[in-house]
């Protein structure tokens, strides 16, 4: 029967084999998953594989899609390898949008076109205010950051439904729960004409390396990494557990406030009650599948983006629901984490164990010493 | 009069939802592990209840139905976290997210049905007690399968060998392995059980307190489950009594509205929310008590022979 064993080091290899085996078994699962729905399976694979990348217009929009959960999905992977558990991403997004889109209602038609970092600069705050509170309640009172996190993107979202619902619906929209259309001036500006993607990729980038640079070329990072991986060491170490978990919560909050100020200030060009996409929860998974590294998460995240895309054009191609996608992305975690296993375990076959009669009596044991020349 | 009889009930309906996930998350916690998908778990019950409602017309088949999608996606959890080592906080979130998608993905064509006519349920001469009579006798039957489960499984724990094996395996998997129980399947089946009383809440959502289906219906109760089981201390009567706060809490939201309370309806919402955070806040100060009460191996994966 098969058994796992315990690898005596970590296996480099499956460590960048197992999201790729992980991809590999998803598209096993939603080939079959597309056979149950009645649909030729190699054209949705198409659709969620091939479609998404086959065009600059098709790159363009991928580009757009990935720049929220790459940049989320950064300031997730500092926490995670801090092993702090913000979960709440989602509700740092939707305040962050709320912060931006506050910023932004305040731009006249003479503002100048700088305005739009004071849109994303509010859109940091925002975030990091939210996930603020979760450190605070960690901090003082010990308070599971899982679950405060959790209740906060509910609360977020109320917050947002109240605002677009009320005080800043748009006298002139019609009575549809929407803000005002944010002027040029708050936007950011588009990277070529006649496609959608704008500096928001750059911005993305550059995090990237700027994460990149913090986790593995200063100090502050190998403390967060140590505290992660080694707490009673880094206790040992001195390194303060108190200023992990606030540099964590309040990064992780900036970026997704960033995010959620970015699609304010690009995309969306308004707040709507459709805001929340679950970018904070996919991020999750783009920070796990791209272990948790700022060039994984490169990768990841554009994996993700086409699994989104996929999922959109499956609804206009192939007539299957749109929720297709978060299908996929939860079956892609869960692939993950089994093979994820194959890193510290071996697969061997071994025949199961029989009864082992006692070789001889207990004996020998008392006669050895004999030999040893006592 | 009326009113307050109609919030007693109500609270105890909505808590039973609560009660039978945390009940649920109980037994799980109790051997030491914790399934974070709750959520993705009643979700997925939830749809499957219903379309089961729907399609056979049978509330019993339906509860069977979600118990059984609650099991089976605790089962799959439970070999990837109990055999294969994975990280229970991880996994669980997995759960979560996919439990999400695939609920938001099978339901979407039952998002216009209805439920055959629901029926009303009550103890006949009891029910007619004024105050007491509406709010505690006119229950869906499965409000008193709570309160029985509660009791049931306090006696469970604390007055019978298989409790005190299952607490055994909670608090040092090492000390039970080495006296020869197989600590990974007991584990199993308290995730599986436990999964199972997701599923049971994820039904009687969809077939009982509101009968209908709308992507993401339970809202956060899951995660609210999962906080109560923490701030009851991992008591059974403990979580009753703090579901049936819940309850309550949810359940002011439209009393508040109905009697004309000028506050906007979205943050009257938020209740059930914060008050989850006030608790979860006051409960955790203690850091020691939390340690005292909780199952000492929860979340530590455990590797039989060392």
């Amino acid at each position: 029967m098969l058994k796992l064993e315990v690898r005596p080091q970590p296996s480099k290899l499956m460590s960048m084999a197992s999201p790729l085996l992980a991809l590999a078994v998803t598209v096993v699962l939603g080939t079959i998953l597309f056979a149950l729905l009645g649909k030729d399976p190699l054209r949705g694979l198409y659709i969620f594989l091939i479609e998404p990348v086959k065009s600059l217009y098709a790159l363009n929009e991928l580009a757009i899609k990935a720049t929220p959960l790459l940049l989320i999905a950064l300031g997730l992977a500092v926490c995670f390898r801090s092993n702090v558990w913000n979960i709440g991403a989602e509700g740092q997004y939707i305040l962050g949008a709320i912060f931006a889109s506050g910023v932004a209602m305040q731009a006249t038609p003479s503002t100048g076109g700088w305005f739009v970092i004071a849109v994303l600069l509010a859109g940091v705050v925002g975030g990091m205010l939210w996930a603020g509170i979760v450190a605070l309640l960690r901090d003082r009172f010990n308070a599971n950051e899982i679950l405060v996190s959790l209740m906060l993107v509910y609360v977020a979202g109320f917050v947002l439904n109240y605002l677009v619902y009320g005080p800043w619906k748009d006298p002139a929209g019609y009575n549809f729960p929407q803000t005002i259309t944010f002027l040029k001036s708050t936007q950011v500006p588009k990277l070529f004409t006649g496609f959608r993607v704008n500096a928001g990729v750059i911005v993305a980038l550059v995090a990237v390396l700027l994460f990149w640079v913090l986790l593995f070329r200063t100090y502050a990072g190998f403390q967060l990494q140590v505290g992660g991986l080694a707490p009673a060491a880094a206790r040992y170490a001195g390194f303060s557990s108190r200023r992990a978990l606030w540099t964590a919560l309040l990064l992780s909050g900036a970026m997704a406030g960033l995010a959620g100020g970015l699609e304010i200030a690009g995309p969306l060009g308004q707040l709507t009650p459709y805001v929340p996409a679950g970018y904070g929860f996919a991020a999750i998974i783009v920070a796990f599948v791209g272990r948790l590294h700022p060039v994984g998460i490169v990768f990841s995240a554009i994996l993700m983006s086409m699994f989104y895309i996929g999922g959109e054009l499956a609804q206009s191609r192939l007539g299957l629901p749109k929720s297709l996608t978060g299908v996929f992305q939860g079956l892609l975690l869960f692939t993950l984490l089994a093979a994820d296993t194959l890193i510290h375990y071996r697969v061997r076959w071994k025949s199961a164990p029989h009864a082992v009669a006692p070789a001889a009596p207990a004996t020998p044991v008392l006669g050895a010493p004999s030999q040893k020349g006592a | 009069m009326e009113a307050i009889a109609h919030l007693l009930h109500d609270t105890l309906n909505a808590g039973t939802v609560l009660a039978f996930a945390a009940l649920g998350m109980l037994i799980n916690e109790r051997s030491g592990v914790v399934n974070l998908g709750a959520e993705g778990m009643m979700l997925v019950a939830a749809i499957a209840g219903f379309a089961t409602g729907v399609h056979t017309g049978s509330d019993w088949l339906a509860f069977a139905a979600g118990a059984g999608a609650g099991a089976l996606l605790a089962a799959i959890f439970g070999v990837l976290v109990i055999w294969l080592n994975t990280n229970q906080y991880a996994t669980g979130l997995a759960l979560s997210l996919f439990g999400t998608g695939f609920s938001a993905f099978a339901g979407i064509k039952y998002t216009q049905e209805k439920l055959s006519e629901r029926p009303h349920f009550e103890i006949p001469g009891l029910a007619d007690l004024p105050l007491v009579g509406p709010a505690l006798f006119k229950q869906h039957p499965m409000v008193y399968a709570a309160i029985a489960l509660t009791v049931a499984l306090a006696w469970f724990l604390y007055r019978s060998r298989s409790g005190l094996v299952l607490r055994a395996v909670g608090e040092s998997p090492e000390s039970a392995h080495a006296l020869g129980y197989p600590v990974r399947r007991i584990r199993l089946l308290a995730v599986v059980i436990g999964g199972a009383l997701c599923g049971i809440s994820g039904a009687y959502l969809s077939v009982v307190y509101t009968p209908l289906w709308v992507e993401g219906m339970v809202a956060g109760k899951g995660w609210i489950a999962l906080a109560l089981t923490t701030f009851a201390t991992w008591r059974p009567a403990r979580v009753l009594l703090g579901a049936y706060l819940f309850g309550g809490v949810t359940m002011l939201e439209l009393f508040l509205q109905n009697q004309g309370v000028e506050v906007a309806s979205q943050f009257l919402s938020m209740l059930p929310y914060l008050a989850t955070i006030v608790v979860l806040v006051l409960i955790s100060r203690n850091a020691t008590f939390i340690r005292v009460n909780m199952p000492a191996s929860i979340g530590k994966p455990f590797f039989p022979g060392g």
